[in-house]
């Protein structure tokens, strides 16, 4: 590239050394300035943000005072604390594998299906994730409505016991996780269906001569085959999951008890609605070690895919 | 394959040794792919089918407790209740404005980030694209309370009040729809032969102009895919609005809708239905025109889901 542009100044100009060095310099000024507004964007409005947070986590309420680690002790010290970390975790592993598995094998069934319907079926099951995560948890919360929910009507219907999906630990825990799972799957789903379509023909034909079950076409050649697609999609999910507001903040504001807090509504409940930005700063900080894990593996991933590429 | 499927029929099941059995098979397996996709389509489309049901129920149905999936007498009176409100309408006007703008400003900064980026290799340009993709990993949920701070001291410093104004919304999605759209838009530039752009170098084209007239006609699907995406992180973003802006002059529908139509215990069921149901609206009118760009950039881009 850089030495076709060079070619090109020499046969232009007359003498190719000092406008070669000219343009050279120009162009890297131009990229410069391009991404001038990127640059400034991120330093000021992400970097700077996220360096502001560690310096606030360490303020005392009234953000006068240099406390230290002052709030990490005591957030060590409360039992709610400690539930927060259990249900974030147990929210974001049980969903992403959740989400991991239902997208895996809808994928399969769309895949099966003659090409001229697929579009279709891809199309209706993708519906969830367009929908804003706000709105459409609003209906999961009036499915779930303790007096009128839709869900009791038809277990009754069929005679079986009313369930306060969102009065009970266990239920509501389960209630949240389901909303997730219903609005991040078909996000899976059409991840392995690109990568799926990406496999050999030919492989399966071998796999089917060589008398392979259906099963073992699955675990030896579409796992395989789909294995750096599963993990970056895999390690995706798991940061937006564990990251994640909107659902929980719309579907339980945290409640029962607070037993359905994750990170980031237990962090706005203390930071924004009870005014202590500090501590809210330092429990948001606790989402950083699983962020920049998966993030490091993402990268890796991806520049393995880039250079099979 | 078919007659690969039937060699194997005859290969590995000499037994049988006719041709039916591994089209029954195959039968079978089609029969059962509709009846699980059947079921998966019922459990993704059955919020939304319930949104719309409950939005044809007039108040006096919906606590009648009869069959909540069924509407005896369909009405449009909360349609027509909601449309009349001017508090809806705002909510509306600020979400299409807020969303529109951010659109462009995303576009704008990226698309020409992108092009430097990924052609216009220069000292740092590797780091800043690494640099761009970690950025697009960090959540929203991070940055809230530290720019919830930093807008109450540029308040404090000159007197600029950022805090509870919907604009103030332009300067905050960016953080999250810039990165992912510089992200993408370098995938596809990559993806364009370095021919095309060194011919119009040599032919004496500047940058500038092997942008507009080069990259961003050949890479358009890309980018629309990106418009796509910025608009729809824009107009569903949830956390930004909740946590800068409490008047209800200057709500966007998501928060306006959880915060000023859930009335203390007062659920009025019918109007929330509704309201989730039109503002949900523009994103899915737009995936069903454009569903295939849409697909294209979730895939290309490995977005967040």
């Amino acid at each position: 590239m850089a030495d076709i542009a060079a070619r090109g100044a020499v046969t232009i100009s007359a003498d190719g050394r000092s406008s070669l060095h000219k343009l050279m310099q120009r162009k890297s000024t131009i990229a410069f300035l391009m991404t001038l507004p990127l640059i400034l964007l991120i330093l000021v409005l992400v970097a700077y943000p996220a360096g502001y947070a560690v310096y606030l986590a360490m303020l005392n309420k009234g953000m006068n005072k240099f406390v230290g680690l002052g709030n990490f002790t005591f957030l060590f010290g409360r039992d709610t604390f400690w539930m927060v970390v259990y249900q974030s975790c147990l929210f974001a592993i049980t969903a992403v594998i959740f989400k991991a598995i239902i997208g895996f094998v809808v994928a399969h069934f769309v895949h099966n299906i003659p090409t001229k319907g697929q579009r279709k079926w891809r199309g209706m099951l993708l519906v969830p994730w367009v929908i804003p995560p706000a709105m459409s948890t609003l209906a999961w919360l009036w499915l779930f409505d303790p007096s009128y929910s839709a869900f009791n009507w038809i277990l009754e219907h069929v005679g079986l016991d009313r369930i306060a999906w969102l009065g009970e630990t266990g239920w509501a825990r389960f209630s949240v996780i389901l909303v997730n799972v219903w609005f991040g799957a078909p996000f899976f789903m059409i991840m392995y269906l690109a990568s799926l379509k990406s496999v050999p023909e030919q492989l399966y034909e071998a796999a089917a001569i060589d008398g392979a079950t259906w099963w073992q076409r699955i675990w030896y050649v579409s796992l395989p085959m789909m294995r750096n697609i599963i993990s970056i999609t895999v390690l995706f999910s798991l940061i937006v999951t564990f990251a994640n507001f909107d659902i929980v903040r719309v579907l339980t504001k945290g409640d029962p008890l607070n037993t359905t807090h994750v990170f980031a509504t237990w962090a706005f409940r203390v930071g924004i609605e009870s005014g202590d930005i500090p501590l809210g700063a330092t429990v948001s900080l606790f989402m950083v070690p699983i962020l920049a894990v998966a993030a490091v593996f993402i990268l890796r991933d991806i520049t393995k895919r880039g250079s099979e590429v | 394959m078919a007659d690969a499927a039937i060699a194997t029929t005859t290969a590995a099941t000499p037994a049988h040794g006719r041709y039916g059995s591994m089209s029954r098979d195959r039968r079978w397996a089609l029969r059962w792919s509709y009846f699980f996709l059947v079921l998966f389509a019922c459990f993704f489309l059955m919020p939304p089918l319930y949104m719309f049901i409950t939005s044809l129920k007039s108040s006096a149905e919906i606590s009648a407790a009869t069959n909540p999936w069924w509407v005896y007498s369909p009405t449009l009176s909360n349609y027509i209740e909601l449309l009349s409100q001017n508090q809806y309408l705002t909510f509306f006007r600020n979400s299409a404005i807020v969303s529109v703008f951010v659109v462009i400003i995303t576009m704008v900064i990226s698309v020409i980030a992108a092009f430097a980026l990924a052609r216009m290799k220069f000292w740092g340009s590797a780091a800043l694209a690494t640099g761009v993709f970690l950025t697009y990993l960090i959540p929203d949920t991070l940055l809230f309370i530290p720019l919830f701070k930093m807008f109450a001291w540029v308040n404090d410093t000159f007197g600029i009040q950022l805090m509870n104004h919907w604009w103030t919304l332009m300067i905050l999605y960016p953080t999250l729809t810039v990165p992912f759209a510089t992200w993408i838009m370098i995938g596809y530039f990559a993806s364009i032969p370095k021919e095309l752009d060194e011919a119009a170098l040599i032919d004496g084209a500047t940058w500038m102009q092997t942008l507009t007239k080069i990259f961003i006609p050949v890479a358009l699907p890309g980018i629309i895919a990106a418009t796509i995406f910025t608009f729809t992180v824009a107009w569903a973003q949830f956390l930004y609005p909740l946590a800068f802006t409490t008047s209800t002059s200057e709500l966007v529908l998501p928060v306006g809708i959880v915060t000023t139509l859930i009335k203390g215990d007062v659920f009025n069921w019918g109007q929330i239905m509704t309201g989730a149901l039109l503002g949900a609206a523009p994103p899915l009118i737009i995936y069903a025109f454009l569903m295939d760009y849409y697909i294209a950039g979730l895939t290309a881009g490995a977005t967040k889901g």
